[in-house]
């Protein structure tokens, strides 16, 4: 079960680029045992260290940047979190301490993945993303009302859908929620069983 | 006129088809719970969502529906074992073959006759059927939808939820249509198509929608090309992508392990005949190509999105990160970089046809001496049964490696990867930064195109072969 998420506020750091994929987020090579944890090492890996394999921070990378060290939202660009499926990628963020990502826009899977794990995938365009970076000071995202406020001039409302809105502020289990429902599920699977045996293959066909 | 319409069905897309037969309630806020038939897993994330489970108290509901595979991590080298190049993972396989047994799933394990790439096995032992639902712990999973299957990648908590649950809560994608007309010219593969879309409407261009195939083009391709189609839906941002099952998805089904059978398969099949968009059916996005127009595609940065026609050029606009990354300059002609290696295999493109056309233009002929060139058959049963044909042999001899099967050198895990720098010409579906090892610089394409290419030494057209 995931903290819940109200309000936060905290610096942003900026990683404004397209296609940020969930090997850059966290390489394959840095997956290193069938756990959930231990993986804040190799957030970022391959653009955070020196060498592959190695752990000699890139100063040139903005993770390593002293001023972003307590930030706990990063600013993406567009399709944050493509490719591989790899729930790591969020494992590790979450372990590093980020609760936020804002992009233009999320991969689905990756953006599934956070929900699951109390971070809050919220989309504002562009242009305000470069506002907000540029500003380079603290931010603050309220939830339950779905908005980031820079400042009393600037602020931004973003979407989210009302299920994962519900999860993300009272840190609930998807799947506690869903065993609630066995009732309505073995309903259907009974009447399916009837249409569909095929698909039952413990069943005697 | 207007009274009978009171009586006949709303036209509805194939998705909405396939949604709503396994729609078991509605959700608070809007969202469906939705019944899932089929779970598979890999080692690479297996043992991680069956250990979680089970360290919640929670039991997987019906281990008959639910599939496991080592693939990700496997040795491609003969006469593997359990050890593995990737430094650490011999634990995933050891612990996802514990974490199976005692959940009482079925395994296809290392040296399994059946074993192979996940999205290459589901189909070949008819695990995935139309219709169904099937979720993986896997981007590829939409690869299956060629079967007229709802097929998609999920995270390891959303596998947890469907093994103990038997569903998933999910909020409904908008429908898309991609219609490719016309017919494809010799030499370009639906490799070249779903690259088409993908450089043409961007690599978010399906974002939020679950997308149907369908058109002339679609049509003519066998279910293996089919499933290269579906295969990058996940590179295009898509839930899913997916294809009406026609008598072709029928006759690759029929007769296979996991398939029904007898009366079974009768009432399946009609039940499949379904399986369609109505006409008239509305859909969200409809996307038009055409087909006859579309020539192989290559990749020049590092976002299946960065992709052109082979004879054209990296753009006068391209951005400067991915050009420097892969050392490229814009206006620079594609065909005639030099290449170090080269590569086939993955979900997208190792199945026997793959294999066969690869193998028709290699034969006789030998690659560039300097190009390190590799083949991993899609499963080990593509492996046997090219091997039945002499292909293995014709790859051997002109200069590939033959593997095992498994994922292989489609991603970096730790263990064996192309030499750092180095430029692969390769038939996967992924070109970010370091996918194929540390600093690899990856060219996606079509098998036919990396086999030109191998064999030129140099990213070559491959219309200008001739089969050997």
């Amino acid at each position: 079960m995931a903290e819940p998420f109200t309000t936060l506020t905290s610096l942003p750091m900026p990683l404004i680029r397209g296609n940020i994929d969930t090997d850059q987020i966290i390489p394959s090579r840095e997956m290193k045992s069938t756990g959930k944890t231990g993986l804040a090492d190799g957030l970022f890996a391959g653009l955070r260290y020196t060498a592959i394999g190695g752990r000699d921070p890139d100063s040139g990378f903005v993770l390593n940047d002293p001023h972003y060290a307590d930030s706990q939202i990063i600013l993406g660009g567009a399709n944050f979190g493509c490719g591989s499926s790899r729930e790591h990628a969020v494992w590790a963020l979450a372990e590093y301490g980020f609760r936020a990502v804002i992009a233009p826009s999320f991969a689905p899977i990756f953006a599934g993945n956070c929900v699951r794990n109390g971070i809050l995938p919220a989309v504002i365009d562009a242009d305000a993303i470069t506002v907000i970076a540029k500003a380079n000071s603290p931010i603050t995202i309220d939830l339950r009302a779905q908005t980031i406020r820079l400042d009393d001039d600037q602020n931004w409302s973003f979407p989210i859908d009302e299920e994962a809105k519900a999860m993300l502020l009272e840190g609930l289990d998807a799947i506690d929620l869903s065993l609630k429902m066995a009732a309505d599920i073995a309903t259907w699977q009974e009447a399916d069983r009837a249409k569909r045996p095929w698909i039952y293959l413990g069943a005697k066909q | 006129m207007r009274k009978w319409r009171l009586f006949l069905p709303e036209p509805t897309t194939l998705f909405g088809k396939l949604w709503n037969s396994h729609a078991v309630a509605a959700l608070p806020g809007g969202g469906t719970l939705l019944a899932i038939d089929r779970v598979f897993l890999h080692e690479r994330t297996g043992a991680s969502a069956l250990n979680s489970l089970a360290e919640a108290g929670r039991a997987v509901a019906d281990p008959a529906r639910v599939f496991a595979v080592t693939d990700h991590i496997v040795d491609t080298r003969p006469g593997r074992t359990d050890k593995t190049l990737m430094p650490g993972g011999q634990v995933f396989i050891t612990e996802t073959r514990a974490a199976a047994k005692a959940a009482g799933i079925t395994l296809f394990d290392v040296n399994d006759s059946d074993q192979g790439i996940v999205h290459v096995i589901s189909p070949e032992l008819g695990i995935v059927l139309p219709g169904c639902t099937l979720v993986a712990p896997d981007s590829h999973t939409c690869t299956q939808g060629a079967f007229g299957a709802l097929a998609w990648g999920i995270g390891s908590s959303e596998a947890e939820h469907a093994m103990a649950t038997g569903t998933l809560r999910l909020n409904k994608p908008k429908s898309m249509r991609v219609r490719f007309s016309g017919a494809l010219a010799k030499g370009v593969t639906p490799k070249d198509m779903i690259m088409t879309l993908i450089a043409r409407h961007g690599a978010a261009g399906g974002k939020g929608h679950a997308v149907e195939f369908a058109g002339q083009a679609v049509q003519a391709l066998d279910m293996e090309g089919r499933m290269t189609l579906c295969n990058m839906a996940t590179e295009f941002s898509a839930m899913s992508g997916f294809i009406a099952p026609d008598t072709k998805t029928l006759a690759y089904l029929e007769g296979r392990r996991y398939a029904p059978t007898g009366e079974n398969w009768d009432r399946a099949t009609q039940n499949w005949r379904q399986l369609v968009s109505d006409a008239n059916a509305a859909f969200d996005t409809e996307i038009e190509i055409d087909a006859s127009a579309i020539i192989p595609m290559i990749s020049w940065g590092t976002s299946p999105e960065h992709s052109v026609g082979i004879s054209g050029a990296v753009p006068d606009n391209a951005s400067e990160r991915p050009l420097e990354y892969m050392a490229l300059k814009p206006k620079q002609k594609l065909a005639g970089t030099p290449i170090d290696a080269a590569f086939i295999g993955s979900c997208t493109n190792s199945r026997l046809s793959d294999l066969r056309r690869a193998s028709a233009l290699l034969k006789g002929k030998t690659i560039a001496s300097h190009v390190k060139a590799i083949c991993v058959p899609g499963s080990s049963r593509v492996k046997r049964e090219a091997e039945a044909e002499g292909i293995d042999a014709i790859f051997r001899e002109a200069g590939f490696e033959w593997r095992e099967s498994g994922c292989s050198m489609c991603f970096y895990a730790g263990g064996e990867s192309f030499d750092a720098g180095s430029r692969v010409i390769s038939t996967t579906n992924r070109n970010f930064e370091s996918r194929q090892g540390p600093s690899v610089k990856t060219h996606i394409a079509s098998p036919e195109t990396v086999v030109a290419s191998a064999l030129a030494g140099v990213i070559a057209d491959p219309r200008t072969l001739q089969d050997g």
